[in-house]
């Protein structure tokens, strides 16, 4: 039975010149999982908006054709009366939150739907449990961090078992672990119970491996309708920006069929004969080299095996006095212990030289952002002292809330627009800029104009961008490091640090718990 | 300025009668000008949110309140032309005519500005100790949905303005005023606002079925603030209806304050601060 039917669907923003979405037609089974991809713009939010009913009803514009969702058309039945039947989780998770606890908030739709206090209560317990958020239910929402916000949002949307749920990018501030979470609960939740899942998702190769079928629009059309191994296959020839690292990887080798997930990738490589021993690998210790503990001093395995009378090794003492010397930022034993509350930073150490580029990884939490608001002096640390040797430039989480001038050319003076390749745009209105651009002007912002900062920092800046936007702002860190800045960046992306970083540090209950090479910390492990 | 559960009787009672009791602390301000009974209507303000817990809240709102309240009792002096005790003759104006400060339009000015501080004070002491969710179930039954987004709206906007201060400060060189960042936020309040109705209306709140009716015992807390509330209204009608507390600015300025008008204060800080006094069951 079809639980959403979309039959030739043209719709246009309110002045808009092009629509969003283009003679759209298809049908979802119900008990599918589905996911939408697509680059930034190409309409994967639109259409999961019509099937919330909020287009047209909250946005206006002009649409032609019907949006059918549970045998109720969206023309006669606003979002209020879909969301008996739909669940629904978009982008900015600041603006999903509606209550001020996190149980108001999750209780909110089951009473909504009237359900009676005992059952509202148990549905807010079972869901709480699914995504792992008792520890939150008594929080006050202004005090939860993006990625808590995030789940909270989505748990409102799952709560009461909705028969479609339709999800915007849901993993866009969960850290790896908790992406892959989620995506497999939604896949429990799609077996078990028969809910469609419909998920638009730019880290497409987390959730390949748990869809049914892939929808990829371009140009607010749908360009390609298959399972995961024909939106693949189509990817390399006709949108090769959508296809999955790993499908890259096994096109640029020769190898086919191109993998959705890591069990189909090591089926084709034992196909080939190219899977060595895989059990000897597992049972190896882990290789540790170059990897630094928790005081950022090197292990003592690290250290390679030479004749000390040809070549005097320094200590790793005087090794880590050397690097703090000539560091362009560096954390000596901060902590941030918040008043009333818990602790973000215990002792964290570390330094960054000029012109290195380090990606700060970890779960929701670990105390990444905290870092950076005290390298900038946003937040002042409790204890411990952070080091620069300049001016240190933060690029927060929404770059929007950088730009406050009516037009492009009053944010930032013509010298630095111009350097950033946004003099095009002087005469916009910062509110009407992409994505991308938007994050290009709040970085030339921070930047400032004359003497380059001696660290830039940024928090979580792939957040919503496709695959083209990451490269580009990956070569963008790239040349600011190559001008001699050193670069720190808090990202959920492994993909992301991989492409731009020489070194991750990774962070755990608000200290470094692994430090090094970006290839040996993110290889391996789990 | 956004609420936040406290161990206080005032965060104990329930939304419906922590409104009203806000309510009834500024009926009595906006119901008599007598300068006596509105300090005891600000005393009873003041007290209310120290004794919630509230008051580095308060003082807050006070950075805000006072300068506003300042300005209000300024400009009365200033454009007035009644009085009979000339302060200070300033010059003559083609078209105002004589500039000249009286005692009484001086006197009244404070009258206004000190009225304005207490309706300040009380929105803030509402928006600090009164659940919104709860308000929120409440009007749920009426729909009344217009005036809810506004009510979510003020955490919504109060984070924004948070994360844009904080961009500014990262801003290299000097730093944008405060006032740029309000304007930025007041610019995208209508967008948040059209996000914050759009996720009420996909959790269902536009649905036509209705939430069964709570059945939530009343706490000691509630009658006692209900009852507060209902004496404070009961002044606020008795004074002006039993002509107590007189007070006329013009042409000079009278204002009585003898025993009746001491005992109608007392009344005020009294009815207003003791359900304050009994502290059991506060912590939920």
């Amino acid at each position: 039975m079809s639980i959403l039917a979309l039959h030739d669907v043209t719709y246009r923003y309110p002045r808009a010149q092009e629509p969003a979405l283009r003679n759209v037609s298809l049908e979802l089974d119900e008990g599918e999982f589905v996911v939408v991809a697509g680059a930034s713009g190409s309409g994967k939010s639109t259409l999961l908006r019509a099937a919330a009913g909020l287009v047209p009803h909250f946005h206006g514009g002009e649409i032609a054709g019907s949006v059918v969702v549970d045998g109720m058309d969206t023309r006669e039945h606003g979002p209020g009366h879909l969301a008996a039947s739909v669940g629904s989780l978009f982008q900015d998770p600041e603006s999903q939150v509606v209550m001020g606890t996190v149980r108001a908030e999750v209780a909110f739709p089951l009473e909504n739907r009237g359900w009676p206090a005992a059952a509202t209560a148990r549905g807010v317990e079972e869901v709480a449990l699914a995504l792992g958020i008792g520890a939150l239910l008594e929080r006050p929402t202004s005090e939860l961090s993006g990625g808590e916000l995030q789940r909270v949002a989505l748990a409102a949307s799952l709560a009461g078992r909705p028969r479609m749920v339709l999800l915007d990018e849901p993993t866009s501030q969960l850290d790896p672990v908790a992406g892959d979470e989620l995506v497999w609960l939604l896949r429990r939740l799609n077996e078990e119970w028969g809910t469609t899942v419909v998920l638009a998702d730019h880290r497409l190769e987390r959730c390949l491996g748990a869809a049914d079928r892939v929808l990829a629009m371009r140009g607010g059309e749908i360009a390609c309708d298959g399972p995961p191994r024909t939106f693949l296959e189509w990817a390399a020839s006709e949108e090769p920006a959508l296809q999955t690292p790993g499908a890259r990887l096994f096109a640029r080798a020769g190898l086919r069929p191109p993998p959705s997930g890591v069990k189909e990738a090591r089926a084709t490589l034992r196909a080939h004969g190219l899977l060595g021993d895989e059990r000897a690998d597992l049972d190896a210790p882990p290789d540790n080299r170059g990897l630094r503990g928790e005081r950022g001093d090197e292990r003592a395995d690290a250290v390679p095996s030479l004749d000390t009378s040809a070549h005097r090794v320094p200590s790793p003492t005087a090794r880590r006095r050397r690097r703090e010397k000539g560091a362009a930022l560096r954390f000596d034993r901060v902590w941030k212990e918040w008043r009333g509350g818990g602790v973000a930073l215990r002792a964290a150490s570390f330094t960054v030289a000029p012109g290195e580029r380090v990606a700060l990884m970890g779960r929701n939490g670990a105390g990444k952002s905290t870092l950076l608001r005290c390298a900038a002096g946003l937040d002042k640390p409790t204890r411990g002292r952070v080091h620069a040797v300049g001016r240190i430039a933060l690029l927060l989480q929404h770059p929007g809330d950088y730009l406050i001038a009516e037009r492009v050319g009053d944010e930032a003076p013509a010298a630095a627009l111009e350097a950033a390749g946004l003099e095009a745009l002087r005469e916009r209105h910062p509110a009407d800029l992409s994505g991308g651009e938007r994050q290009r002007l709040a970085l030339t912002i921070v930047l400032g104009e004359g003497e380059a900062p001696a660290a830039v920092c940024l928090d979580e800046p792939t957040r919503g961008l496709d695959r083209a936007l990451k490269g580009e702002l990956a070569a963008l860190l790239r040349r600011l490091a190559a001008q001699g800045s050193a670069v720190l960046v808090a990202t959920h992306d492994p993909e992301f640090a991989a492409s731009f970083a020489q070194r991750v540090v990774l962070m755990g209950d608000g200290l470094p718990v692994a430090d090094g090479p970006t290839a040996e910390v993110l290889s391996g492990g789990w | 300025m956004t609420y936040r559960r406290r161990p206080s009787p005032l965060h104990a009672a329930r939304a419906a009668v922590g409104g009203v009791y806000c309510l009834a602390l500024g009926t009595v301000a906006l119901s008599t000008e007598h300068p006596l009974v509105l300090a005891a209507a600000l005393a009873a303000v003041v007290g209310s949110s120290l004794l919630a817990g509230l008051g580095r809240e308060l003082a807050r709102s006070a950075r805000f309140a006072i300068p506003f309240a300042l300005v209000v009792a300024l400009i009365n002096p200033l454009v007035t032309r009644e009085g009979l005790t000339v302060i200070a003759r300033g010059p003559d104006l083609p078209w105002p005519g004589p500039l000249d400060i009286t005692l009484e339009a001086t006197a009244y000015g404070g009258v206004l500005g000190l009225r304005a501080l207490i309706v300040f004070l009380t929105f803030g002491l509402y928006a600090l100790a009164v659940d919104p969710d709860e308000v929120l179930r409440i009007f749920r039954r009426i729909s009344f949905r217009s005036a809810l987004t506004a009510t979510r709206m003020v955490p919504v906007l109060a984070r924004d303005a948070r994360r844009m201060a904080d961009a500014q400060r990262c801003r290299p060189g000097t730093q944008v005023p405060r006032m740029a960042v309000v304007r930025a936020v007041a610019t995208g309040a209508l967008d948040r606002a059209v996000d914050v109705a759009a996720t009420l209306e996909v959790r269902g709140y536009g649905a036509a079925r209705r939430p069964p009716r709570g059945r939530r015992p009343w706490s000691r807390h509630d009658l006692a603030f209900a009852a507060s509330a209902a004496a404070l209204v009961a002044i606020a009608v008795a004074t002006p209806a039993a002509g107590l507390a007189p007070f006329a600015p013009y042409p000079r300025l009278e204002a009585a304050a003898g025993a009746g008008e001491w005992s109608l204060a007392g009344a005020i800080v009294v009815c207003a601060l003791l359900p304050f006094a009994d502290r059991r069951g506060i912590v939920r």
